[in-house]
């Protein structure tokens, strides 16, 4: 798994948020933040740092995260990614604007101001706090347009079906086209000096740049990728076969209240109707990447345990690479499949055995005729078997680092 | 002048030069770095808002505690025995404060004086800057995020909504800027 973010405890992750803290002031204070006609002048281009600076930093921490992303350093389901809630982000939005405005800062630029002395900027912090109030007392008339309009975690990635990199491009793209449209502006209604500016902005901009090709070759975290970096640690859990888990005990976990199951049956159509457990979900292996990302996102992953299965193991360890690959936590497959299953619960179909040998994923019994879920042994009832099932549990329900609560609203 | 030399002087370390602003290209790669290590050190990203936020809900728990745990959006940062202060927010922007202090003293720009077009007066200017902190930081509960949180933050790991607020702000602010021209040119 990616070695980031720490999970740091609480004295040291303050002495970091510390630490940051201060170089974020630092950063913004040497930026000319604290003065509000410097950002003021971004309306009436004269001055453009406020862009500058706010697209410079987007687009260095942008290129950097998906680098580490990229190469399974940073994990991107554990970094706080603002939800979207888009009508109350946009009216929020313009409202800022507006504030922006009139009062000449923002809410970070506003409190470097004050602690650099400027009157002005007290005046923005205290403005900000009355406004904070008011907001919570109001709230109340526009409760549903507040929570309205919900998203969830939804990325620029999401919203164009593009891959990370495709999209880092566009961003850098764009960025280096207002960089230039603003710099023009700035001649024209700032009456600046081009000859002032450093050369090597051009040199930066290109490293930038080919970082960001560098995310764009690289290419998108695939649960494929992600298996193949892992597979030294992962590997051996196959070859131990504690991963394998018996019938029996995904049956327990089915009848367990406290747990939740997900089931995934990775077989083709045809097998698939022939016979499946109750409670499978469908999802056959080629298919198998689409389903990573939700229960990748799960927030009950720590209490719930997936489970892949194919006729035999072979479909069903392959499933299980993706998943794992793909950072979903608590995912095992069924020890010896589907034959497997129907030799511990079959009893009551009276299925007929099939004479071997077989080949790899080819079913033990005959099915007389395809019932889906229909048979006795689709849904057995953990009660009957409870006493008289003999077998090693494996399930240990690990906890997933969750993402730290980010966000200032 | 004489006397004001020696005020000046007595005034230590705040009688620096003043040096000019950082080149904006090499701030925003600072800052860029520093968003970045917040990715990937706590994971959090930078905030400033909520801070004042948890200074809001401070304050009325103070006058009014039973109003607090009444209203959903304050008891979820003071209800009951919660403590406003134990946001993750609260180390980072007082390390900001800290930072963004030095580096004005540093540069000699930390001193007393009222930013403002040179139309205006101090205390129009006051004014205008109490009611924009106000209408912003209005703006910024209802975003769930300021420029810091939203713009910044979510803007560098790419959230949808989080460039929707961005293209918000500034839409925002250049519809705006026509009728201010006077407030700061």
């Amino acid at each position: 798994m990616a070695p980031f973010p720490l999970t740091l405890s609480k004295p040291l992750l303050y002495v970091v948020l510390l630490i940051l803290g201060f170089g974020f002031g630092f950063a913004l204070e040497t930026s000319g933040f604290n003065y509000a006609p410097n950002l003021a002048a971004q309306f009436y281009f004269k001055d453009t740092r406020v862009l500058k600076v706010m697209f410079t930093a987007i687009i260095v921490a942008m290129v950097l995260v998906f680098l580490a992303v990229e190469t399974f350093v940073l994990d991107y389901s554990l970094i706080w990614v603002p939800p979207t809630y888009l009508w109350p982000g946009i009216l929020g939005g313009l409202i800022m604007g507006v504030g922006f405005i009139i009062g000449g800062y923002c809410p970070g630029t506003s409190m470097v101001a004050a602690v650099t002395g400027k009157i002005d900027g007290i005046f923005f912090v205290l403005g900000g706090i009355a406004g904070c109030i008011t907001f919570s007392e109001t709230e109340r008339f526009f409760h549903y347009f507040y929570n309205d309009s919900y998203y969830g975690r939804l990325t620029l990635m999401d919203v164009f079906h593009l891959p990370i990199g495709v999209v880092v491009l566009l961003v850098l793209f764009m960025a280096f086209f207002m960089f230039w449209i603003s710099e023009k502006l700035e001649q024209r209604f700032g009456g600046k000096d081009p000859a002032q500016e450093s050369r090597l902005r051009y040199a930066v901009a290109l490293v930038i740049l080919l970082a960001g090709v560098g995310v764009l070759l690289i290419g998108d975290p695939t649960p494929e990728r992600g298996w193949a970096h892992i597979a030294p640690q992962k590997q051996p859990l196959l070859e131990n076969r504690s991963v394998y888990i018996h019938p029996g005990e995904v049956l327990k976990y089915i009848d367990d209240d406290t747990v939740a199951v997900e089931l995934i049956d990775v077989r083709d159509d045809a097998a698939y109707n022939l016979f499946h457990l109750y409670w499978a979900k469908h999802v056959p292996l080629a298919r198998i990447d689409t389903i990573v990302p939700t229960l990748a996102k799960n927030p009950y992953a720590d209490s719930t345990l997936v489970v892949v299965m194919s006729n035999d193991e072979t479909l069903a360890t392959e499933a299980w690479k993706h998943l794992v690959g793909g950072n979903v936590p608590n995912v095992y497959i069924m020890d010896g499949g589907l034959n497997h299953w129907l030799e511990v619960f079959g009893e009551e179909d009276g299925l007929e055995p099939l004479p071997g040998p077989f080949a790899d994923e080819e079913l033990h019994f005959r099915i007389p005729q395809a019932k889906g879920d229909g048979f006795a042994a689709s849904q057995p009832w953990w009660h009957h078997y409870k006493d008289v099932l003999q077998f090693t549990p494996k399930v240990k329900l690990q906890r997933k680092k969750a993402p730290t609560g980010g966000g200032c609203g | 002048m004489k006397g004001e030399q020696a005020h000046r002087e007595a005034r230590g370390w705040f009688n620096r030069p003043t040096k000019p602003y950082t080149y904006p290209y090499w701030g925003g790669i600072l800052l860029g770095i520093v968003l970045f290590l917040a990715f990937l050190i706590p994971g959090t990203g930078l905030g400033a808002s909520g801070a004042l936020a948890a200074v809001g809900a401070f304050i009325v728990d103070i006058i009014a505690p039973g109003h607090v745990d009444r209203t959903p959006i304050l008891a979820h940062l003071a209800g009951g025995h919660k403590n406003p202060f134990s946001s993750w927010l609260i180390p980072l922007v007082i390390g900001m404060i800290i930072g963004g202090f030095v580096s004005g003293v540093i540069g000699g720009r930390a001193k007393w004086e009222t930013t403002r077009g040179p139309r205006i007066s101090d205390k129009t200017r006051w004014v205008l800057a109490f009611v924009g902190g106000f209408i912003f930081v209005y703006g910024a509960r209802m975003a769930r995020g300021c420029t810091s949180g939203q713009a910044l933050t979510g803007g560098a790991v790419l959230s949808a909504g989080s460039w929707a607020i961005m293209m918000a702000i500034f839409a925002g602010a250049y519809a705006l800027a026509y009728f201010l021209r006077n407030v700061w040119n």
